[in-house]
């Protein structure tokens, strides 16, 4: 693959938001990822679904390189991020990632976790900041607890602090890595809610899920990974309801 | 309750009275000891040997606005100097190049490995003549004490900064910030809160180490408690100065393993 190729596939049209071609990632000797080719359009809202050690959260954390891919090329925006010049950090500010384990900074307050990156690589003065991140809390319904610490707020408010901290930043695209996963059954939906509104609003989103239900609602298309391969992909309906190959109905009905 | 009735062999004691009885014993023991102790006494020897008023009267004010202040001024050089280099070396032995792995290892081993006392001659007496300069004497002490003070807070700090979660630093990551910037104001300010108990510990030690310092010469002015203490014992054959000087550091000492005590105690329960 060559570096003309990219270019003219490139500007052939409307860049993809995230195009993964033939990705491979190892773990020493253990194969992950055995060649994906993946895509997600602008606005688009992708489903990632499959059982656990198929490899999807690694795609999602090879998306923004918090793996690095041992082979292959991944585009954000048209944009080769694997070239070893790519500017990671500041391709990483312009990809929201929200994790299974909200990782909110216990030391500092909601305000603070949603204004250090702001200040710190967007370079925003202290009254943008702040206004950007109580317009964000805003929106996931926590304005109330901007003064809070994490460890003071519920398993479910925590995720939504922490995709506020992500949506700061003003992301293009945001990767959401088993967001309810962690979650006790009874606050899951607040999440969700807040990521259907998302959705809703256009973002372009790319989702590990075991959430069936929402990748049918809110899902574009889903994508079903097993053994490091993308074995199906499509209509949410069509694929949660009538999948086409065997191993995908075989995790759906043990799922359900 | 009368499982004895189940034993003929007569007299056994259930459990709570052979304890009772055993702790009977002890207390016996104890006022025995205690009550022996002051018979044999030699009251008025211990007085005029240990508790001398007067001599201990004249200690005051140097011994708490020369030693005292000295002890304290040299701990805070060495801690601070430690603290600084300790983290520079807890850094280093977390970077990724490796070089400077095996730098900081080395160092900490062999710093860890040594008497302070040794490292004191080395710094004051050793360098010196080696290279025919003196250092301030300020320098020389920040030196032999903190060149020890840092391997030992490196681990220390080292093993705080690894206690942080790794999602910290990817959350830290995927926000954009770089590695540096992740580690200044997210995983440090979290590594820190974690070993706030056990440098409060090494303070401590710290603190007792400053007596070491009389090895590498001391003038009026720059004595410290010990040596402040022990001149003083031989001028006066007596060994009043010494507990003075004792008293002085538990009070500075024992307010801060109780402060150790404390915070260990928050930790556990935030848990």
């Amino acid at each position: 693959m060559t570096a003309s190729e990219t270019v003219s596939s490139a500007t052939g049209g409307t860049p993809a938001a995230i195009e993964v071609r033939e990705l491979h990632k190892s773990f020493g000797d253990l194969e992950v990822l055995k060649g994906i080719d993946f895509r997600v359009a602008r606005g688009e809202v992708v489903c990632v679904i499959g059982p656990s050690g198929s490899g999807k959260s690694t795609l999602l954390r090879c998306v923004n390189r918090l793996e690095e891919p041992t082979s292959g090329q991944i585009l954000i925006e048209g944009a080769d991020i694997t070239d070893i010049d790519a500017d990671v950090d500041h391709l990483r500010s312009r990809i929201g990632m929200v994790f299974q384990s909200f990782n909110l900074f216990p030391h500092l307050s909601v305000l603070r976790n949603l204004t250090i990156a702001q200040r710190r690589v967007r370079g925003r003065s202290k009254a943008e900041a702040r206004r950007v991140a109580s317009e964000n809390l805003d929106r996931v319904g926590l304005s109330d607890k901007i003064d809070a610490y994490p460890s003071h707020l519920s398993g479910g408010q925590q995720q939504r602090v922490a995709i506020a901290r992500a949506l700061s930043m003003d992301p293009d695209m945001m990767l959401f890595d088993e967001p309810t996963s962690a979650l006790d059954p009874e606050l899951v939906g607040e999440v969700l809610a807040v990521m259907r509104d998302l959705a809703q609003e256009g973002m372009t989103m790319m989702v590990v899920t075991h959430e069936m239900g929402f990748a049918k609602e809110v899902g574009d298309r889903v994508v079903f990974m097993d053994d490091g391969v993308v074995v199906e992909e499509g209509d949410p309906v069509q694929v949660l309801t009538d999948p086409r190959h065997e191993r995908t109905q075989r995790f759906l009905k043990m799922v359900h | 309750m009368t499982a004895t009735t189940a034993n003929p062999s007569a007299r056994r004691l259930s459990k709570r009275q052979q304890q009772r009885i055993i702790r009977g014993g002890l207390y016996v023991l104890f006022v025995a000891a205690v009550a022996g102790l002051l018979a044999v006494a030699d009251w008025e020897t211990i007085q005029r040997n240990f508790f001398n008023t007067e001599l201990a009267r004249e200690m005051f004010p140097d011994v708490l606005t020369i030693a005292a202040r000295n002890t304290l001024l040299y701990t805070f050089l060495a801690f601070s100097f430690g603290l600084v280099f300790g983290l520079l070396l807890a850094l280093m032995r977390l970077s990724s190049v490796a070089p400077y792995r095996w730098l900081a290892t080395v160092y900490i081993e062999i710093f860890r490995g040594l008497p302070a006392l040794l490292t004191i001659f080395l710094v004051g007496i050793g360098i010196p003549i080696a290279f025919g300069t003196r250092w301030p004497t300020l320098v020389t002490i920040t030196l032999g004490l903190g060149i020890v003070a840092a391997a030992y807070m490196a681990e220390t700090i080292r093993a705080g900064i690894e206690g942080v979660p790794k999602g910290q630093m990817e959350a830290a990551r995927s926000l954009g910030m770089s590695y540096t910037r992740a580690m200044i104001s997210i995983i440090i300010p979290q590594g820190f809160r974690i070993i706030i108990p056990p440098l409060t510990n090494e303070l401590v030690l710290l603190i007792k180490d400053t007596s070491l310092l009389f090895v590498i010469g001391t003038t009026p002015a720059t004595k410290e408690l010990t040596k402040f203490g022990r001149d003083l014992l031989n001028l006066n054959a007596n060994a009043t100065p010494l507990i003075i000087v004792g008293a002085v550091y538990l009070m500075i000492t024992i307010p801060l393993t109780q402060l150790v005590r404390v915070l260990e105690r928050r930790n556990a329960r935030s848990r």
